[in-house]
């Protein structure tokens, strides 16, 4: 077990890498001139907490056959997880300038067949799910202790296909699979409320919750942006037995970057060049002034 | 001549993929609520630990063997060929064919023959959507015989395979000398007045039909593919040269299967006049075999028929 000879990052050393690689991602997508950051942003301070303190993984050994796994579903973020696979050593961080361009290994949506690092290809939304429970499953038949951790996003609860999947890891009382749902209450576009211009999200209040309770899925709820949070209840989750666990982390889209907080229109846009300066200050990228915006 | 009746070739599949399961413990059984339909029921009698019932949930079905394989296993996905095929089509292309992962897709019942189904449950239209899509390997057998070896075969290829099989009990065309081999068409008769190819168990009426149109002075060459894709193109350009002349001849819609594949390849490399045959640009209905058989066109007597007005016509 790797991780129990390692003395693992603090929260604050936690919180200082989920800053440094919200800064890559926002490079990344600028550098690309495409992408999406909302979800990204939403999802990285459990990406960091996973990958430097609860995975139990081999970034010099990627297919080290019992190593945790880890899928994301919700593909579209995937500048997330390269630039946490980066930093925590499965390739050189200055890859990540790659992103998104030809012959890249660094695709828009991740894929196992090229990145160190990525348990499962993903990206038509709903199906890593099904592929983490493959995972899972044949886990449990081959007698492997390891854990399947998968990342799904709210609107993509919306596929039929999570329901399907829900269904039959806990008919099989799949204990060895934490589902992460990174609720960041927006969508790409989103349903419209009184007027087109007021978008609403797919799920409000419990309404998450409850669906995945009533699937027989033990529930947990988090703040995915507190470390001490995420490193507790993922530990929580872990531990659980009987059946799998979904973990409700209600995050904030675009968090990090004061403009882009809960705003869907930073699903997939572009900074311009102001708007990067303000996101690299706020973030404290030396260079970009102090803090706050300009 | 009338070949013997042998078994259905998903009884043949259920009987053989259990048989490799004695020995292989990477193999397991994925199926979709139709297990005794499939005859997926015979390999959870024999390994109850590795059979695994996903429900009346095709995405998810596939996508779990997806995973399944990523730890090691060689997941055989064990349902009807349209709810694996159509329903399930994004599953299959994103999780298994693009990452190539070596996930053995059972699609029984495909064809015009599947029961009183209908449209709903006949998928001919199978083999020109598996055979599009990239890394997919497509098999048609014939028969048992070649069900059996061709199971071997696709468990030791490690890629996705689309395995054809079909519902009603099937003539025997090979004998126990035959050996399958993956991406390899085989002459099952010759004859110098034109090429037929064919596959899957409709091979077995196009060899029925031949006598009586060797009584006619008709003497056909007749060429099995079993495998799809990778298409023997060898042995296509081979026939072709031979006579030619050919047609091409399948229990699925003359769009983009066997006869597309061939009409593709010579058009490439040996171009020769290409007749398709088989079943018309439409959907099935229900009603029993012979009556199906004989309104779609593809009897024994209408292959008969339409195979000599083809030469005729020449």
């Amino acid at each position: 077990m790797s991780n129990d000879t390692l003395a693992g990052p603090d929260v604050a050393e936690l919180e200082d890498l989920a800053r440094r690689a919200r800064i890559n991602i926002i490079k990344s997508i600028a550098h690309a001139d495409g992408g999406h950051l909302g979800g990204p942003l939403s999802a990285i301070d459990m990406l960091i907490a996973l990958y430097f303190s609860v995975l139990d993984i081999r970034p010099e050994e990627p297919r080290w056959p019992d190593r945790d796994r880890f899928v994301l579903s919700k593909g579209h973020s995937s500048i997330a997880l390269y630039t946490t696979l980066a930093m925590r050593g499965f390739f050189p961080v200055e890859e990540l300038s790659t992103f998104d361009s030809i012959d890249s290994r660094l695709q828009g949506h991740p894929d196992m067949t090229l990145t160190p690092g990525v348990d499962m290809s993903s990206g038509s939304l709903g199906l890593g799910f099904s592929g983490g429970l493959g995972i899972a499953l044949g886990a449990r038949a081959a007698g492997k202790a390891f854990t399947t951790y998968i990342m799904l996003g709210d609107g993509e609860c919306n596929e039929g296909s999570v329901w399907e999947g829900a269904h039959a890891a806990s008919r099989y009382g799949l204990d060895n699979v934490v589902a992460i749902i990174d609720h960041n209450k927006l969508q790409q576009f989103g349903w419209h409320g009184d007027t087109v211009a007021e978008r609403l999200p797919s799920y409000t209040g419990s309404q998450l919750a409850d669906r995945w309770a009533a699937f027989d899925w033990k529930v947990l709820e988090m703040d995915g942006h507190d470390m001490t949070d995420i490193l507790e209840t993922v530990t929580t989750a872990k531990a659980h037995r009987g059946g799998p666990v979904a973990i409700i982390a209600h995050t904030v889209k675009g968090k990090g970057v004061s403009f882009m907080e809960g705003n869907y229109k930073w699903h997939a846009r572009v900074p311009n060049a102001e708007e990067f300066a303000i996101a690299m200050a706020e973030l404290g990228e030396p260079g970009y002034g102090q803090g706050g915006a300009a | 001549m009338t070949l013997p009746q042998g078994k259905a070739l998903r009884v043949a599949w259920g009987e053989a993929v259990t048989e490799l399961g004695k020995t292989d413990p990477r193999i397991v059984v994925l199926d979709g609520d139709l297990g005794s339909s499939t005859r997926a029921d015979i390999f959870e009698a024999a390994h109850p630990d590795r059979f695994f019932q996903m429900g009346i949930a095709e995405q998810n079905m596939l996508g779990v063997a997806a995973g399944m394989a990523t730890v090691g296993f060689v997941p055989f996905v064990s349902t009807f060929a349209c709810f694996a095929v159509a329903r399930a089509l994004d599953s299959i292309r994103v999780l298994i064919a693009q990452p190539k992962l070596p996930v053995k897709i059972a699609g029984s019942y495909a064809g015009l023959l599947a029961g009183m189904t209908g449209k709903t449950h006949l998928m001919f239209d199978d083999v020109a959507i598996m055979r599009a899509m990239a890394n997919m390997v497509t098999v048609c057998p014939a028969d048992e015989v070649e069900t059996t070896q061709a199971v071997k075969a696709i468990v030791d290829y490690e890629g996705p395979v689309y395995l054809r099989l079909t519902r009603p009990s099937s003539p025997i065309l090979f004998d126990d000398t035959y050996r399958f081999e993956l991406g390899k068409a085989v002459t099952v008769r010759q004859g110098g007045d034109v090429t037929v190819f064919s596959t899957g168990i409709h091979t077995t009426r196009v060899f029925e039909a031949a006598e009586a149109l060797a009584a006619d002075g008709i003497e056909i060459k007749l060429v099995h593919v079993p495998t799809i894709k990778p298409l023997d193109e060898e042995a296509v350009v081979e026939a072709a040269r031979e006579t030619g002349f050919v047609i091409t001849a399948e229990e699925h819609t003359i769009i983009g299967g066997l006869g597309g594949a061939i009409a593709e390849t010579l058009s490439d490399k040996y171009p020769v006049p290409v007749k398709r045959t088989g079943l018309a640009d439409v959907f099935g209905e229900s009603g029993p075999n012979d009556d199906l058989l004989e309104k779609y066109g593809i009897s024994v007597a209408k292959i008969t028929e339409s195979i000599k007005s083809i030469v005729k016509a020449r």
